[in-house]
């Protein structure tokens, strides 16, 4: 799609502020509905598009992504723009700078056209927990888009956006794409620089692309992948461009079956669809083999332990001092200590969703003297224990296959109730964040309910720092069953 | 379960104002979601380590060199302070 576009910009057949002005007409059409976006950028997008159309005009080359019209999920900072996070408590955080990831796209020419609606510092999986709005999922406005990057997955399938980035701690980017029949990458922990996005995680948090098609996803990783002095973990070395591995062919690629990830439990109708990705990937060439990832079964509570731990030490800035929402002198006040102490409670409890504070309060109590050894070094080895797992896996095959989660869009409002519920949808995408790899979801099949056909999606994990890999089996996947 | 006393100290450590009526709420949702970690009793780590660095990169050292950020920034971000006096941040006293 990416692709195309630009033939047609390089062309003349079309001009980046007609494209964008396209967008953004689709969006004033659509977007009341879908509630994909929380804040517009129409001045600055068509400045941006204006010096593309300008440098086609006097026959300069442009780039790939140059004047191609992008979203940007609400908790990466673009310069002056409104950063929400999906929170009250930054209902009026203007970011000062550009995140790593925008700095790049700006400087590959990418016209960014909004900030998109997300779960409350990226704690959901539905985006019903945004202080802001629900978003629908464009393929049936009566489900939800999944999370929390559901925003940025609604925007694309509904196209409100070429392509868009999102954030990825336990499955944020990929089970959103799943729900919405898009492809969704989360690249290896240390691939694409964590500088201007607001942490949730440190150790899971990665940001990646959702796109229409593999290549568009490889084409955005391409730009927004590599080293930056800014964030400590981001290795060297990134293998660009991505889309150079596109080559269709998966001749003798072994692809891993877990068995843990295909047990009684898994919904008969997605472990057909499963199935039947499986054989295609045989008639590709790819060798199928069965693996084994023992520990499987602990990477649930090990995930719902590291990251509140992680998000109660990370969410402590937001007090109330330096910026976004201070309640002061509430006449609700719990304490009437008229201190700073006071501010930070109100501050903090007006702020902040149900959901956040939860996770915060969990997260102070796993850290809390005498639960740390218990809880938080428990899950810390129990990390380890699956690296090893994966070690193990990937001296027998070069992927591992999944469904990504294990079940369709479902309802909004289905789960608001139950946060284990909610929780319990993460299986199969966790356990990527908790050893790093790179994953990815792409379209495998459809499942019909209440007579809507219902996207569904595959998961195939890679080494670590092995997105070429990945994008070329879901690539050839692409291409061989449209 | 978790006692009210503990959710209302976790409530403090965690500065979150949390009224009466909403701390059974708390322990309900915590304590079920403690309960899931039970599952972890079982798993055997006597073999490793906590990793430092789950992808296993050693340290990333730069510079520690001075750089100029743009004026327009130091605005930005101050616009940002919910209360300032002069060109500092204001805040309620400590005690």
């Amino acid at each position: 799609m990416i692709k195309e576009l630009h033939t047609k910009l390089v062309n003349g057949k079309i001009t980046s502020v007609a494209l964008t002005e396209e967008y953004f007409s689709r969006i004033e059409s659509r977007d009341a509905e879908i509630g994909a976006y929380l804040t517009l950028m129409k001045e600055s997008a068509l400045v941006q598009a204006r010096a593309v159309d300008e440098k086609i005009k006097n026959g300069e080359e442009i780039g790939m992504l140059e004047g191609i019209p992008c979203a940007i999920k609400d908790n990466i900072c673009v310069e002056g723009v409104r950063a929400t996070a999906g929170s009250k408590i930054l209902d009026n955080y203007i970011a000062p700078y550009d995140a790593t990831v925008i700095r790049r796209l700006k400087e590959a020419g990418a016209v960014i056209i909004g900030k998109t609606n997300m779960d409350e510092f990226a704690m959901g999986s539905s985006t019903e927990n945004s202080a802001y709005q629900v978003t629908k999922n464009p393929v049936d406005i009566t489900r939800v888009p999944g999370g929390s990057s559901g925003g940025s997955a609604a925007a694309v399938v509904a196209d409100e956006a070429v392509f868009s980035l999102g954030t990825d701690t336990g499955g944020s980017i990929r089970q959103p794409a799943a729900f919405c029949g898009l492809v969704g990458l989360k690249p290896t922990y240390g691939r694409v620089s964590r500088y201007g996005a607001m942490a949730m995680g440190s150790s899971l948090d990665q940001i990646g692309p959702f796109g229409k098609t593999v290549e568009d996803v490889a084409l955005v990783l391409s730009c927004i992948a590599g080293e930056d002095s800014m964030d400590a973990t981001t290795a060297e070395g990134a293998h660009k461009p991505y889309e150079s591995f596109l080559s269709g062919d998966i001749q003798g690629l072994r692809i891993g079956i877990p068995k843990e990830y295909f047990s009684e439990a898994l919904d008969p109708r997605i472990k057909r669809v499963a199935d039947e990705a499986i054989e295609k990937f045989k008639r590709l060439g790819a060798e199928i083999v069965s693996v084994s990832l023992p520990n499987s079964e602990y990477a649930l509570p090990a995930y719902y332990i590291a990251m509140p731990a992680e998000v109660s030490s990370n969410l402590a800035r937001f007090d109330g001092v330096k910026y976004g929402l201070r309640v002061n002198d509430n006449e609700d006040s719990i304490k009437k200590s008229n201190n700073l102490l006071e501010t930070y409670l109100d501050t903090r409890r007006f702020g902040f969703g149900p959901e956040v504070k939860r996770r915060i309060m969990l997260g102070t109590y796993i850290l809390s003297a005498g639960y740390y050894d218990a809880y938080y070094i428990k899950a810390q080895k129990v990390r380890s224990l699956l690296r090893h797992d994966f070690e193990k896996a990937f001296e027998q095959v070069d992927l591992i296959f999944s469904p990504t989660a294990p079940e369709v869009a479902f309802k909004i409002g289905e789960k608001t109730d139950d946060p284990l519920k909610m929780y319990l949808g993460d299986i199969y995408t966790i356990t990527a964040n908790l050893v790093g790899v790179p994953a990815i979801s792409f379209p495998m099949g459809t499942l019909e309910e209440d007579g809507k056909n219902l996207p569904l999606g595959g998961h195939l994990m890679a080494k670590w720092f092995d997105e070429e890999t990945l994008l070329c089996a879901a690539d050839a996947f692409e291409k061989g069953f449209k | 379960m978790l006692s009210k006393e503990e959710v209302k100290h976790i409530a403090l450590l965690a500065r979150i104002g949390v009224k009466d009526d909403e701390v059974e709420k708390y322990q309900e949702d915590l304590s079920g979601v403690l309960d899931f970690f039970k599952d972890l009793e079982k798993a055997d780590v006597s073999a490793v380590s906590v990793p430092r660095q789950i992808i296993g990169r050693e340290n990333g050292m730069r510079g520690d060199n001075a750089y100029e950020r743009a004026p327009h920034q130091t605005e930005l971000i101050m616009n940002n302070v919910p209360e300032t006096k002069g060109k500092y941040v204001k805040v309620k006293s400590v005690f």
